[in-house]
């Protein structure tokens, strides 16, 4: 039978900037805090056993209920760490904010992302193109997602990559991403969104720069163009959807996902 | 009207808190201050509801539109008044005068019905004109928030017939002025309830 | 005529759900028919159903608590093997919307019918005990509420047989739970049935903050109430404040799915992101509801068991009290992913980081409770330990996710739903389970099985850690919750140990069953002859076991903090009196009992089951039962019975001679 390793997949193996930063608070933050509760564990089995009734060698203290200079330590020591991680909570809040834009000297590719019953769409706009439950991107890019649902809400999500965001009908999420090393990651809905979400699964294909353009060369070439009555197939509930592709798109295709939620 | 404290005899210089449980006269009220407090908090999150959808109207009409202050100044006074005679009732059954306090009674109950009438009138008015809950978040939540409001003040005139239904078949007994007490601090609260309607619903921004 | 109900909703074409529902109704039959004809009944009603005995009322609540945790376990134990089993191209055997009913029903179950009772159950039998009083502030309205609870159950547990149940999650998040994704009954099951239940618990609220603020033995100031009454009435303060926004948001949910409004819909201006504000806001000092009481179970059974008091009495009030407060500050943090913006998530990250310091302050205070203790491994006790050493982790996990940019790539996952069974299980369960330990003396007359309560520990922690620190990992790996199936078969080495730990779970249920069964047939050998079987410290240890009806036959004058402990010095250098004189006593007056509470629930189980399925007919009548309720009980003038000093005289002459004022080393 085979097993992952922890340290190998997902979270703890991130292949993004942003998913780097998010581990390296992850990781911070457990340290601190291994370094408050183990000692508490042990001193919990220390404590109970050393006082343990048999035990004529423990000293009985039967009065002793208080201690100001007890008390001043134990506020203290968590309100320290908690300022601590507070401080790494608020910046961390800030670098890392999903609408934040990555700095680079590259330029950002735009997608768009449309969640539905249950697949997912993603949007080329500069491209022209789309593709279901397959996004395709180049390697050292910074990637702007839009995001929005076309039903009920779900959650856009590649551990690999770092932060996932809700998307919501009838509105749009932005998301900040980049993919450094050549790969595919698994990507997926992290909010249930009823009988098909187990399938809704998709693969991120980092690919090089000249790979991502013949991909989308290849993709305009294959035509299969997709039309509004198309895309209104493509919101009927369905599972397990074969990733696809899209040769051509009409414009503003995401902004009429966006108003044209399913009621 | 007397009011017991306690149950058991103290002496001055204990604290109240140490003096053992207080008389189900305390009790009684204290738990229905509780209850209100409770009611309160609905209420905050149907205003919370109100505060989020104002604005969002589908399209169709909006509180500038469609409320007519007039009327809704009539209501109040119709609401605030009936609080006053509540009032006179609570005096009447203080004196344990059973005339009077089914002639106050009968003045808040029309009072109330008054109120209650005007506010369906103005909801079939709205609805006759295709704003009614269904037409978008907005009308949900004024209907919802004024409409719960109107369903306390319902209950609150079922309550009253069933209050004058004891006094006239038990009397003043303790556990009926308890109850009449509780009942008027139910009339009042409904009152400050509506005072909150009427400004953030009636008087809001809709109206700038 | 009868709405949407047809005969289809039963569920004849699945096997599952009908045979267990088959199993289920001649179970209970059969049950009905046992207590029936071995003449029980009568005794049923009138010592127990209609009884509004805070004593009563409180095992009555925890025996409804244990049955809803086999319902609760068995979907836990289906979710368990089916991610074992759907690994890759697997399947497992529960098609989507099985498991999803399933993963459902689970959460909402334990939530709000195992946990909710447990802690509640325990409150109610210990609160007016440990407060040196005779009942609660409202008894009958006690009674109101249990059975209400029991209403909601009830009609949770139909879903089962008759229908479908929701599908979307235990907290039902619009747009999924609205008419155009979840058109059938089950989301109106769950909605109705926690309207009822959730009035019950307001009624609870109401009722034990009035009973702890107002009723107290003569001299019980607010620095001489037990630590468990504080968490009890901060618990309690707690429900009276967020129970109402519970009820109003589901009314909302109510409204948009059964008369067409729109407050959360896709459609028409609809705000489903408010809805989530809502229901967290509700939620997150839910959590809090139930942890606080437990602990405050763990401050007394582990300064008993220490023979010593509680380490630092006014702090562990105080940081009681900021848990209370804070609880309703931090709710944003269960949806940092939904796009607040890095202000509003980074306040939020913090203030939930700070309630983690009132938290460490009570660990860091039971932990130098042990010190310099002599402390006595019992079951009680080792359930407070294995509470610490657990918590403390599931602690930990929560304040890594606080920080936005970790939860962020956690939220949602497998390491969330360790994390919270983490708290809920070390925190809420253990205490709920060291509670019932420790009290079932009390409330029985005779002690439990030592040797099973230790198995029931081991299991359910060694349980506890098999099935949950790999979802942890799983977590990390990037497995989401709620999956029928995944396709990463590298993960299903850990859903298998996962199974092994929810097995290890299900034996410590079956050594809890055992437990029961062994010391209700030896219980002539474990009889608690003197009221006080561990040495306890404070007033409930003064009663017989079981009290009286009327707890104490003279509310007792309290000194000090721990008052039963202070009496026990005390009699030690004097001697303690006969107790036999009857002009000693006087006649108490005890709340006669009611069968409003009941009548009630069966009107409300009708009204609700209408309800759910559009029979509007039944819907009417069940409310105008209820009102009719309510007004009989209105009219009720003799609402006491008086117990005569001769009795009570009695009763006090036939406990041991040193129990009353506790001659115990």
């Amino acid at each position: 039978m085979h097993l992952d390793w922890p340290w190998r997949a997902g979270v703890l193996d991130p292949q993004g900037p942003i998913g780097a930063a998010e581990r390296t608070i992850l990781l911070n933050a457990t340290s601190i805090m291994l370094a408050v509760i183990i000692p508490v564990i042990v001193l919990t089995i220390a404590f109970a056993w050393w006082f343990r009734a048999g035990n004529r060698r423990a000293t009985y203290l039967p009065d002793w209920s208080y201690s100001g200079p007890i008390e001043l330590v134990v506020w203290s020591i968590p309100a320290l760490v908690v300022m601590f991680l507070g401080g790494i909570a608020w910046i961390g809040s800030h670098d890392l904010d999903p609408p934040r834009a990555l700095q680079s000297k590259t330029k950002t590719l735009e997608v768009q992302v449309v969640a539905l019953d249950w697949k997912w769409l993603f949007i080329y706009p500069e491209q022209g193109i789309a593709s279901v439950n397959r996004l395709v991107v180049p390697v050292g890019t910074p990637l702007h997602f839009t995001i929005t649902s076309a039903s009920v809400m779900n959650s856009f999500f590649v551990p690999q990559l770092g932060s996932q965001i809700y998307a919501m009908a009838g509105m749009a999420t932005q998301l900040h991403l980049q993919a450094d090393k050549p790969g595919i990651y698994p990507g997926l809905s992290a909010q249930f969104s009823g009988d098909g979400f187990s399938d809704m699964r998709f693969n991120v294909e980092a690919l090089s720069d000249s790979g991502f353009d013949q991909w989308v060369g290849t993709t305009r070439a294959a035509g299969n163009a997709l039309d509004l009555a198309g895309y209104q197939n493509l919101t009927k509930p369905s599972v397990a959807d074969k990733p696809a592709t899209f040769g051509a798109i009409p414009p503003k295709l995401f902004e009429a996902a966006m108003t044209h939620a399913v009621k | 009207m007397s009011l017991g404290t306690l149950a058991t005899p103290y002496e001055d210089d204990v604290p109240i808190s140490e003096r053992g449980p207080a008389s189900i006269d305390v009790t009684a009220g204290f738990g229905f201050w509780l209850f209100l407090l409770s009611d309160v908090v609905l209420f905050s999150a149907l205003f919370a509801a109100y505060a989020v959808l104002a604005n969002r109207t589908a399209g169709g009409p909006d509180g500038l539109h469609l409320f007519n202050r007039p009327y809704v100044l009539l209501e109040t006074a119709c609401l605030l008044f009936s609080s006053f005679t509540c009032g006179l009732m609570a005096l009447a059954f203080g004196r344990r005068s059973a005339p009077a306090t089914y002639l106050w009674a009968a003045v808040t109950f029309v009072l109330g019905a008054c109120f209650l009438g005007l506010e369906l009138s103005e909801f079939t008015r709205m609805i006759g004109e295709g704003a009614g809950p269904t037409r978008s978040a907005f009308l949900s939540a004024f209907f919802t928030l004024v409409g719960t409001h109107g369903l306390h003040v319902t209950t609150g005139l079922a309550w009253l017939v069933a209050m004058m239904a004891q006094v006239a078949t038990l009397g003043f007994r303790p556990v009926v002025i308890r109850r009449l007490l509780c009942y008027s601090l139910f009339w009042h609260a409904l009152d400050i309830v509506w005072i909150g309607v009427f400004t953030i619903v009636y008087l809001g921004p809709s109206h700038v | 005529m009868m709405g949407k109900l047809t005969w289809d909703a039963i569920p004849f074409d699945q096997p599952i759900p009908f045979v267990v529902s088959i199993v289920v109704v001649l179970g209970v039959v059969a049950i009905l028919a046992f207590t029936f004809f071995k003449g029980w009944w009568p005794y049923l009603w009138r010592e127990w159903i209609t009884s509004v005995d805070h004593k009563r009322i409180g095992i009555m609540y925890a025996l409804l608590a244990f049955v809803m945790l086999l319902r609760g376990f068995s979907d836990a134990i289906m979710m368990r093997s089916q991610q074992a089993l759907a690994a890759g191209d697997a399947q497992g055997y529960l098609p989507p919307d099985h498991y999803n009913q399933i993963f459902s029903a689970h959460g909402t179950i334990m939530i709000f019918f195992v946990a909710m009772p447990f802690v509640i159950g325990l409150m109610n039998f210990v609160v007016p005990l440990q407060l040196g009083v005779r009942d609660v502030a409202f008894p009958v309205l006690n009674s109101v509420s249990f059975w209400l609870t029991c209403s909601g159950a009830l009609l949770i547990n139909l879903s089962l047989f008759i229908g479908v149940f929701a599908r979307t999650g235990w907290l039902v998040y619009p747009p999924l739970s609205e008419l155009a994704f979840s058109p059938d009954v089950g989301v109106d099951y769950y909605l109705w049935a926690l309207q009822i239940s959730g009035a019950g618990t307001l009624m609870t609220g109401i009722n034990f903050t009035t009973t702890i603020l107002k009723l107290r033995a003569p001299g019980m100031g607010y620095g001489r109430m037990p630590i468990f009454c504080w968490t009890a009435l901060s618990s309690n303060l707690l429900i009276v404040a967020a129970f109402p926004i519970l009820t109003a948001t589901l009314a909302m949910l109510l409204l948009d799915r059964y008369l067409g409004f729109h407050f959360f819909t896709n459609d028409g201006g609809g705000n489903a992101m408010m809805y989530i504000n809502l229901i967290w806001a509700w939620g997150h000092p839910e959590v809090y509801i139930l942890v606080l009481p437990a602990f405050g179970i763990y401050s007394e059974v582990i300064a008993t068991f220490s023979g010593k008091p509680l380490f630092g009495y006014r702090s562990m009030i105080v940081a009681t009290l900021g848990i209370c407060v804070l609880s309703f500050m931090v709710w944003l943090h269960h949806f940092f992913t939904m796009g607040a913006g890095a202000d509003v998530n980074a306040f939020f990250g913090v203030m939930t980081m700070v309630i983690a310091v009132p938290t460490g302050v009570k660990v860091f205070n039971w932990l130098f409770t042990l010190y310099g203790g002599r402390v006595r491994f019992t079951t009680p006790l080792l359930w407070s330990l294995g509470f610490i050493c657990t918590f403390v982790i599931g602690g930990m996990t929560g304040v890594l996710l606080a920080i936005p940019p970790a939860d962020f790539v956690l939220h949602n996952s497998l390491f969330l739903v360790a994390h919270f069974h983490n708290v809920i299980i070390g925190g809420v369960l253990f205490g709920a389970f060291a509670g019932y330990t420790y009290w079932f003396p009390k409330a029985f007359g005779f002690t439990l099985d030592e040797r099973w309560g230790k198995a029931a520990f081991w299991c359910w922690l060694i349980g506890f850690y098999l099935a949950f620190m790999p979802l942890y990992v799983l977590g990390l790996m990037g497995a989401t919750r709620r999956m029928q199936h995944y396709s990463d078969v590298g993960w299903q080495p850990l859903m298998l140990v996962a199974m092994v730990g929810a097995l290890f779970i299900l034996a410590g249920i079956g050594c809890l069953a055992l437990q029961l069964w062994v010391s209700i047939r030896g219980r002539a050998f474990r009889r608690d002859l003197t009221g006080d079987p561990w040495n306890g410290r404070t007033l409930e240890w003064s009663t017989a076991s079981p009290p009286p009806p009327w707890n104490f036959a003279a509310l007792p004058q309290v000194e000090g903090t721990d008052a039963y402990w202070g009496m026990k010095l005390i009699a030690r250098q004097e001697r303690a009196r006969a107790a036999g004189e009857p002009s000693r006593w006087q006649a108490i007056h005890m709340p006669k009992n009611s069968a409003v509470g009941v009548v009630m629930a069966f009107f409300t189980t009708f009204g609700g089951f209408a309800l759910i399925w559009h029979i509007w007919w039944l819907a009417i009548v069940g409310a105008i039962g209820v009102i009719i309720t309510a007004l009989t009980q209105a009219w009720r003038v003799e609402t006491e019975v008086e117990i005569p000093a001769e009795q009570i005289a009695a009763f006090e002459r036939s406990r041991p001679q040193g129990a009353i004022r506790g001659e115990i080393a």
